[in-house]
C-alpha cells in the first residue's frame, strides 16, 4: 500500500478538517487587525475609543469567514 | 424608575446609556441616533438576555442558538437600513452602495455586481451566522467539556479521574468566556446595524 491509497482512506467526516483549514484565514486576519490597534493606540492615545469601535467592526468581519467555513461544515458534512 | 436612581436602576440606566451613547449617537449622530435608538436597544438587550441563557445551568442552550432568531434580528435589520437609505435618498443610497465615487467607469462592470452581492446577500447572511456560529459553537464546546468529565470520571475511572478535574476545571472557564462572548455578539449586532445605517444614509462617500 503507497502513501497515496493511505491518504485516499480516510475515513469519516472531513468536513472537521475542513473547519481547521477554514480557521486559519481569519486567525491570521483578527490577528493583524487587533495588532494594528494597538499599534495606533500606541502612537495616539487619544483616538483609543474610536479606534476599538473600528477594531470591533474589523473583528466582525474578518471573523464572518471563520463562521461561513463552520457553516459549510455543518451543511455538507452530513 | 426614579429620579435618583438606587442599585439595580443605575445598573439598567448603563445599559441603556451605553447603546444610546456608544453605539447609537457615536456612529449614527444624534439626530438619527435618536431615530433607530429604539430598534438598537431592543436589538441589544433582545440577543444579550437571549444569549445569556446559554450559559445559565439547566437552560444551558441559547434563544439565539436556532436559526429562527438570529434570522429575524438579521432581516429586521437589513429592512431598516434599506428602509433608512431609501427614504432619506434613493437615489444617493443606490449610487453609494453598488457604484463607489472615485473609480474610473469601466471598473463598475467588476465593483457594481461585488457590491450588488456583498450589501445585499452578505451582509445579512453573515449577519445571521455570526451570531448563531458563536452561539452554538460555546455550546458545542460547554458540551465537549462537560461531556469529556463525564466520561473520564464514571467510564474510564481510577487514574483517569484526574484528568476530569482538569476537563470541569476548563468546563467553567468556558462558561465565564461564554459570558463575554454573549455581551460580545450582542454589541457587534447591534454596532453593524447602526453601521449599515450609517452607510445607508450617508450623503457622499
Amino acid at each position: 500500500m503507497d502513501a497515496t491509497t493511505v491518504l485516499a482512506e480516510v475515513q469519516g467526516s472531513i468536513a472537521t478538517v475542513g473547519y481547521g483549514l477554514a480557521a486559519i484565514g481569519p486567525a491570521i486576519g483578527v490577528g493583524i487587525v487587533v495588532g494594528k490597534t494597538i499599534e495606533g493606540v500606541a502612537r495616539q492615545p487619544e483616538l483609543a475609543g474610536r479606534l476599538q469601535v473600528l477594531m470591533w467592526i474589523g473583528i466582525a468581519f474578518t471573523e464572518a469567514l471563520a463562521f461561513i467555513g463552520i457553516a459549510t461544515g455543518f451543511i455538507f458534512g452530513f | 424608575m426614579k429620579v435618583v436612581p438606587g442599585r439595580f436602576q443605575s445598573l439598567v440606566e448603563m445599559g441603556l446609556d451605553f447603546v444610546r451613547i456608544n453605539i447609537a449617537h457615536d456612529l449614527l449622530g444624534r439626530k438619527d441616533g435618536d431615530r433607530f435608538l429604539p430598534l438598537l436597544t431592543t436589538i441589544f438587550f433582545m440577543i444579550l438576555f437571549m444569549n445569556i441563557t446559554g450559559i445559565i445551568p439547566f437552560m444551558n442552550i441559547a434563544g439565539t442558538a436556532i436559526i429562527a432568531v438570529p434570522l429575524t434580528l438579521a432581516v429586521i435589520s437589513y429592512v431598516t437600513f434599506i428602509y433608512a437609505g431609501i427614504k432619506k435618498s434613493p437615489k444617493n443610497f443606490i449610487k453609494n452602495s453598488l457604484f463607489p465615487s472615485g473609480v474610473p467607469w469601466p471598473i463598475y462592470f467588476i465593483v457594481t455586481p461585488i457590491e450588488l452581492i456583498s450589501t445585499f446577500i452578505v451582509r445579512p447572511v453573515t449577519l445571521t451566522l455570526r451570531l448563531l456560529m458563536n452561539m452554538m459553537v460555546g455550546h458545542l464546546l460547554l458540551v465537549l467539556f462537560f461531556a469529556a468529565t463525564q466520561f473520564f470520571l464514571f467510564d474510564l475511572g481510577g487514574w483517569w479521574s484526574a484528568l476530569a478535574a482538569g476537563s470541569l476545571a476548563f468546563g467553567f472557564v468556558f462558561t465565564l468566556f461564554e459570558i463575554l462572548v454573549a455581551v460580545l455578539q450582542a454589541y457587534v449586532f447591534a454596532l453593524l446595524t447602526a453601521v449599515y445605517i450609517q452607510l445607508a444614509v450617508a450623503e457622499e462617500h
